[in-house]
């Protein structure tokens, strides 16, 4: 029955992933025609100025962790689906889900660590607003 | 008489033969069958057997697609000998193989325990808590033909293997469960006498169960007796998930009606006439 609620998180996390995915690249690679959270339009939507504003948004900072938590289940359970169709031994089987369970917590803790620090930094730094400002 | 015997051509049957205890590996003989129309495949191979080479092993008995012994690997296809006529499916070549995804026993004999064994472990019969009301004679439990519907096609199963030897997920998983168990394991699921949905979700829905399916659909293409095992697995799936996430109230076995009145009366059916004896 575990399966059953992997594989019920693994379908909404690839959900949430797609509308995730969708937002970034309508903000990020699309940004010159939706101008979406760009706050300066003369420059690219990855350009420091643009994406010090988001990191100071809490909004991205919470969908970046969430994005990187959803997609590091999707992927990390999806790999290890791959592997068990391997016809391990079970074993194997318990030291790969073991494994997985600790890289994948590990990889988030890191991403929730720099995600947060970003978005710390970017409080501190002049408001982007007032730099454009200044560089015009 | 004499048209339906008549010799249309010679079909080279190339058989995959094998005897685990005394070659390496399997290897293919030809032989050269006389075939009629309206031949089976299992008829070749039983001119092979009586006039050409006594010792091909290979697993048959009712020979009318009933009882699902002949499973076989026929031009790539894994389906019943009995039911498979040679001219239908080859011109001057047939190629005969034991099923796939299974140990060969013999020649064309698969090993099909290991698929028995999950069946068994999916509980393909109806269990139920009350021990005591199920062994009194006195009543039956009633079922609706919409009831019955809900599982009726998957019933039709005859557990021949065929499923399970063309299904791509057993032939790299070989713990995977497999279409024909899990596809009965939503039969019982389905019948509204049993009682042990829980039991069985909690192999049906483990790491080698129905959510390693990945719907290629072979397995009911494959199927001599039309069932869709595919189209089970996915109602398997989705029952597992509403139950995980308790979207729906699950519903208790029927009960045991006793005695005459009991059962819902069908307005359809005129009453019985009076009696005509004192």
């Amino acid at each position: 029955m575990n399966e059953t609620k992997y594989w019920t998180w693994f379908m909404a996390a690839g959900v949430v992933i797609l509308v995730l995915l969708g937002l970034h690249m309508m903000i990020m690679h699309l940004g010159a025609f939706t101008h979406l959270f760009v706050v300066d339009k003369g420059v690219e939507a990855t350009a420091v100025v643009n994406s010090q504003s988001r990191d100071a948004n809490l909004f991205f900072t919470i969908t970046y962790v969430l994005l990187l938590g959803t997609a590091l289940f999707h992927g990390l359970y999806g790999l290890r689906t791959i592997l068990f169709e391997l016809t391990l031994k079970k074993s194997m089987e318990k030291a790969l889900s073991v494994l997985f369970i600790v890289l994948g917590l590990g990889l988030f803790c890191l991403g929730t660590w720099a995600a947060f620090t970003a978005h710390a930094n970017a409080l501190k730094a002049p408001a982007p607003q007032a730099a454009v400002s200044e560089g015009r | 008489m004499s048209g339906s015997h008549q010799t249309a051509h010679d079909v080279v049957f190339h058989v995959r033969r094998y005897t685990p205890e005394r070659d390496k590996a399997p290897y293919i003989q030809s032989f050269t069958v006389p075939v009629h129309p309206g031949m089976t495949v299992l008829e070749g191979l039983h001119y092979i057997k009586e006039n050409l080479d006594q010792t091909l092993a290979m697993r048959y008995s009712c020979r009318m697609g009933i009882c699902g012994s002949c499973g076989m690997l026929l031009n790539g296809k894994p389906t019943l000998a009995c039911n498979t006529q040679i001219l239908d499916i080859a011109d001057r070549e047939l190629t005969v193989g034991p099923l796939p995804n299974f140990d060969i026993l013999r020649d064309l004999v698969p090993d099909l325990m290991t698929m028995f064994q999950k069946h068994r472990a999916l509980m393909p019969f109806v269990k139920r808590d009350d021990e005591e009301d199920v062994n009194d004679p006195a009543g039956e439990y009633y079922q609706s033909p919409e009831e019955l519907e809900h599982y009726l096609q998957f019933s039709f199963c005859i557990r021949c293997g065929c499923c399970m030897a063309a299904c791509p997920t057993l032939a790299t998983d070989a713990n995977y469960l497999g279409p024909m168990p899990l596809a009965q394991s939503h039969r019982w699921n389905q019948d509204t006498r049993d009682g042990a949905r829980s039991e069985r979700s909690s192999l049906a829905g483990g790491s080698h169960g129905a959510f390693r399916c990945h719907y290629a659909g072979e397995c009911s293409r494959a199927c001599p007796k039309g069932v869709d095992p595919a189209r089970a697995i996915q109602h398997l799936k989705r029952q597992l998930v509403v139950d995980y996430l308790h979207l729906a109230k699950r519903k208790k076995p029927c009960e045991k009606q006793h005695g005459p009145g009991a059962f819902p009366k069908d307005p359809k059916i005129p009453e019985a006439p009076p009696f005509t004896l004192p």
